[in-house]
């Protein structure tokens, strides 16, 4: 490449310039700043919201509750809503990283489920409005799957070795060997983690591997039994390869919620309330989980949305299922130990 | 050209945007959050030295040793065969070997896996051809796969900038003489090109050492680099103490071997390796 | 023969190298969101993507990101090339070994520290926040270091009485510089320049870090779109990308040759 190239590429540079000046000179007053999961709406929902109330919403997308976290953690990043888990959530709630709701101007509050409502984690109902919940269990192939799967243990199968996924994260993956030993998945004692870990590496040779987010194409594609994946994924799965199938142990699993909260200094708080009423209105709500394939806390949805969705176990599990299910608490430093024990199976050789 | 002016902007950059930063990396790495302060402690390194993490950046560090020697390995001739064309098709191979880099990583990535996993195109092929499958995922190999696809290209520009005006009619007067193709690389072509080999090395060994999405997709986490660990004492465990002692302990390997690599080279270009 | 083979062995590189592309091009046509399932075959992606206004933004702030990060982090790393190659071996060293370390730090460290000192030198001042400047400022920062490494091999290469001599011949400074150095050099500056570039585009997580409400890169949206499986769309985009480019490097190759005709 030459001057006269070089030149070229200057020239196109300060038109550049010119013109991101020019356009980043919009902006009005009346705006809202949203911070969600990515492919976590119906963007459809942003552009209604935004022709009925004329606020202007900037969206952007994080991609998990630890990034969300560390970014909104320095008070700098200025949003006024957003997405967290339910023991991120209380982290941020203990840390004093959210703003109170006021629902008086969320009338549509009424629509979400009073199981949805009062959580452990915010009692007095002050801070959270459930967006989506779902669980943890097991995906499986029928092809290659043919006994009955309700029980964590057939992830320690001999006869499965090398076509099993785990799930890659401390938390989710100690859970599944905690509850399959009988134990709380929020256990602080210490020899019932050791013991969890031990089964953890004793299971190892049998994984084919530890994966967060592609789990589904590798599951959707035959390339394992079975997966330990989240309820919304395995929806999604299952509706790619019919022969896919999700069961919640008997022992008992994780029942997670996200929820939408308001930042600690969000400066649109109304609009940031406007739009959560918008979110929690049956109709909206309805299309939000039809697009989404989560669960929705919206009772109000619930009766939109079509049958066989509805009947679907894996969008709507049974009461007796949830029975021995629990919900994950923030852990505060003890993390260090699932930390470490997580790291030993992960070091430890096959 | 012997003025060193030019080099002071960057020299103030530095210090605010590198140095900075990095003094912040080593303070936390010799404290810990103890009762709302922060304390002075050597905790993070004792235990950054225990036997599980040693093992960790043992197997980083030879990973990205394998992945460098391979990139050297294969881009070398890239660069030298390229260098001798014209330079039309110079500029367009040279454009066409960095091209693919402007694709998003992650879905680079997700194109492996099709390739190589088990119901994936290679061994959909030999499966077709009548012979076994192969494990190609989820291990050292396919990290090490991934790592030399993502750094070949930085591999080959700053050898090839540099052999591109090596006068390789020097080569062709060599060969005349009746020296053989290989006494000719080795005594006239390669000393030229230490420099640039020098930098490529570096932009290839140092972010190779660090690398963890490749190892979380392509390894499956069976393979876990220091580059998971310290994102998972930032991210997940909010240990930035221990963390930070990680990539400190890391640095100072990193710069030692740099240290013992540039005092190996002489200062005119050539070079005893 | 010879010949042969060395033909041979680029296009094996180069099928290498573009093994993955065709891959996830093919996949843009794909009717079931997943890549473990092929659904038949649809341009509906790329009709979706043109309606996507996050997607069409983060793409303009990408390239204006990666334009501006190259060409600025190329004048300041040429300028400290030329500078260190004058230096004396012990400063040059210790400068060398500064410009190594975000090479060598992993990204976590060096997006978390920088995201630690902007919030505090806005708290400092009293105002601003994190946003385009400061991804930007953070792009150059890792920038730099790349076309140091370019430049400065090529500087050691040059010639030193080149210089003198133009002097010598009555040139000025500035003119013995453009006229003699600058040439010899530019090859080195423009690949340090593409490097650069390649880096801007690829960044997750020094962007992700660095950045602000409402200035999100490529990267950040097709990293947080993984939880849920990454749209198809994205990989429409990356075709049409990829198109655009070779249309592109197609047309300056036509011109320079009949530059060169004429």
């Amino acid at each position: 490449m030459n001057l006269a190239v070089f030149k070229r590429v200057l020239s196109a540079v300060l038109v550049l310039i010119l013109s991101f000046a020019v356009s980043s000179c919009s902006g009005g007053k009346n705006e809202l700043y949203v911070y969600n999961w990515g492919d976590y709406i119906d963007t459809e929902i942003l552009t209604e919201f935004e022709a009925q109330t004329g606020i202007k919403v900037i969206y952007d997308t994080f991609d998990s509750n630890e990034t969300m976290y560390t970014k909104l953690k320095p008070g700098s990043a200025s949003y006024d809503i957003a997405v967290p888990s339910d023991y991120m959530f209380e982290k941020m709630k203990n840390e004093g990283m959210l703003e109170k709701i006021n629902f008086d101007n969320i009338p549509n509050y009424k629509y979400i489920a009073d199981r949805f409502k009062g959580m452990h984690f915010d009692t007095d109902n002050e801070y959270f409005v459930t967006y989506m919940w779902g669980t943890v269990g097991i995906l499986y192939n029928t092809e290659m799957v043919t006994e009955p799967v309700d029980s964590w243990d057939i992830l320690w199968d001999e006869k499965y070795a090398g076509q099993i996924f785990m799930y890659d994260s401390q938390r989710d993956a100690l859970a599944t060997s905690l509850k399959r030993l009988g134990f709380s998945l929020n256990t602080t004692d210490l020899n019932e983690l050791t013991l969890a870990k031990m089964e953890l590496i004793k299971q190892k040779p049998l994984v084919q591997a530890y994966l967060g987010d592609p789990v589904k194409d590798k599951m959707i594609g035959g390339e394992g039994a079975m997966a330990v994946v989240y309820s919304g994924d395995a929806m999604f799965s299952i509706g790619e390869n019919e022969s896919l199938a999700y069961a919640v142990p008997k022992e008992g699993t994780n029942i997670w919620m996200d929820g939408i909260v308001i930042p600690k200094g969000a400066k649109n708080k109304e609009n940031a309330e406007k739009f959560i009423n918008f979110l929690c209105d049956p109709a909206i709500a309805a299309k939000n989980t039809e697009y989404i394939g989560f669960s929705t806390p919206n009772s109000g949805a619930l009766e939109l949305i079509p049958e066989d969705m509805k009947n679907d176990p894996t969008y709507w599990p049974s009461e007796e299922s949830l029975a021995n299910c629990e919900m994950f608490f923030d852990l505060g430093s003890f993390i260090e130990e699932y930390d470490k024990a997580w790291t030993e199976v992960l070091a430890a050789s096959n | 050209m012997r003025s060193k002016t030019p080099a002071y902007p960057y020299i103030v950059w530095m210090a605010i945007f590198i140095i900075i930063p990095v003094i912040l990396v080593f303070y936390y790495a010799f404290t810990k959050t103890e009762s709302g302060g922060m304390v002075f402690t050597l905790e993070n390194f004792a235990r950054a030295f225990e036997p599980i993490y040693l093992g960790v950046m043992w197997r980083s560090i030879r990973l990205a040793f394998f992945c460098t020697v391979i990139c050297l390995v294969l881009g070398y001739p890239v660069a030298y065969i390229v260098a001798q064309r014209k330079t039309g098709t110079r500029d367009i191979i040279l454009f066409l070997i960095i091209v693919p880099m402007w694709m998003n990583f992650l879905l680079r990535t997700y194109a492996w896996l099709t390739i190589l996993e088990q119901n994936g195109i290679i061994n959909s092929v030999l499966a077709s051809a009548g012979l076994p499958k192969l494990n190609l995922l989820y291990n050292e190999g396919a990290v090490i796969l991934g790592m030399v696809y993502n750094f070949l290209p930085f591999m080959i520009l700053p050898i090839h900038t540099i052999l591109k005006k090596t006068d390789l009619s020097l080569v062709e007067a060599a060969q005349d003489l009746g020296a053989n193709g290989i006494n000719v690389f080795l005594r006239v072509v390669f000393p030229l090109s230490v420099p640039g080999v020098i930098s490529g090395i570096t932009m290839v060994f140092m972010p190779a050492v660090t690398a963890f999405i490749i190892s979380n997709l392509l390894g499956g986490k069976q393979v876990v680099l220091i580059g998971n660990l310290i994102e998972d004492q930032f991210l997940n465990v909010y240990n930035w103490h221990f963390g930070s002692a990680l990539s400190v302990i890391l640095m100072i390997i990193i710069v030692i071997t740099i240290g013992i690599f540039s005092v190996a080279e002489r200062d005119e270009g050539g070079a005893v390796l | 023969m010879r010949r042969f083979v060395k033909r041979l062995y680029l296009a094996l590189i180069l099928l290498f190298l573009y093994a993955p592309i065709f891959v996830l091009m093919v996949y843009s046509f794909n009717v079931s969101k997943s890549r473990g399932n092929w659904g038949g075959f649809t341009f509906g992606w790329y009709a979706e993507l043109f309606r996507d206004r996050q997607i069409m933004q983060a793409l303009w702030n990408t390239i204006v990101l990666a334009v501006l990060s190259a060409v600025i982090a190329t004048f300041l790393g040429t300028a400290s090339a030329i500078g260190i190659n004058a230096m004396k071996k012990l400063p040059k060293r210790v400068i060398l070994g500064i410009n190594n370390l975000p090479v060598l730090n992993p990204d976590i460290v060096t997006g978390v520290s920088l995201m630690i000192l902007f919030i505090f030198a806005f708290n400092m001042i009293g105002r601003g926040g994190l946003g385009f400047t400061t991804i930007l400022l953070a792009h150059i920062t890792f920038n730099i270091p790349y076309v140091i490494l370019s430049v400065l091999p090529k500087l050691k290469q040059l010639d030193k009485n080149m210089y003198e001599a133009a002097l010598d011949l009555g040139a000025t400074p500035a003119a013995a510089f453009f006229k003699v150095i600058l040439p010899e050099i530019t090859p080195a500056i423009v690949s340090g320049m593409i490097l650069a570039f390649t880096l801007s585009i690829d960044d997750f997580i020094i962007s992700f870090f660095t950045t602000g409400a409402g200035v999100s890169n490529l990267s950040i949206i097709i990293y947080s779109m993984a939880r849920r499986g990454v749209n198809p769309k994205i990989n429409a985009l990356s075709t049409l990308i990829f198109a655009v480019v070779m249309i592109l490097l197609y047309l300056v190759n036509r011109m320079d040759s009949e530059k060169l005709k004429h």
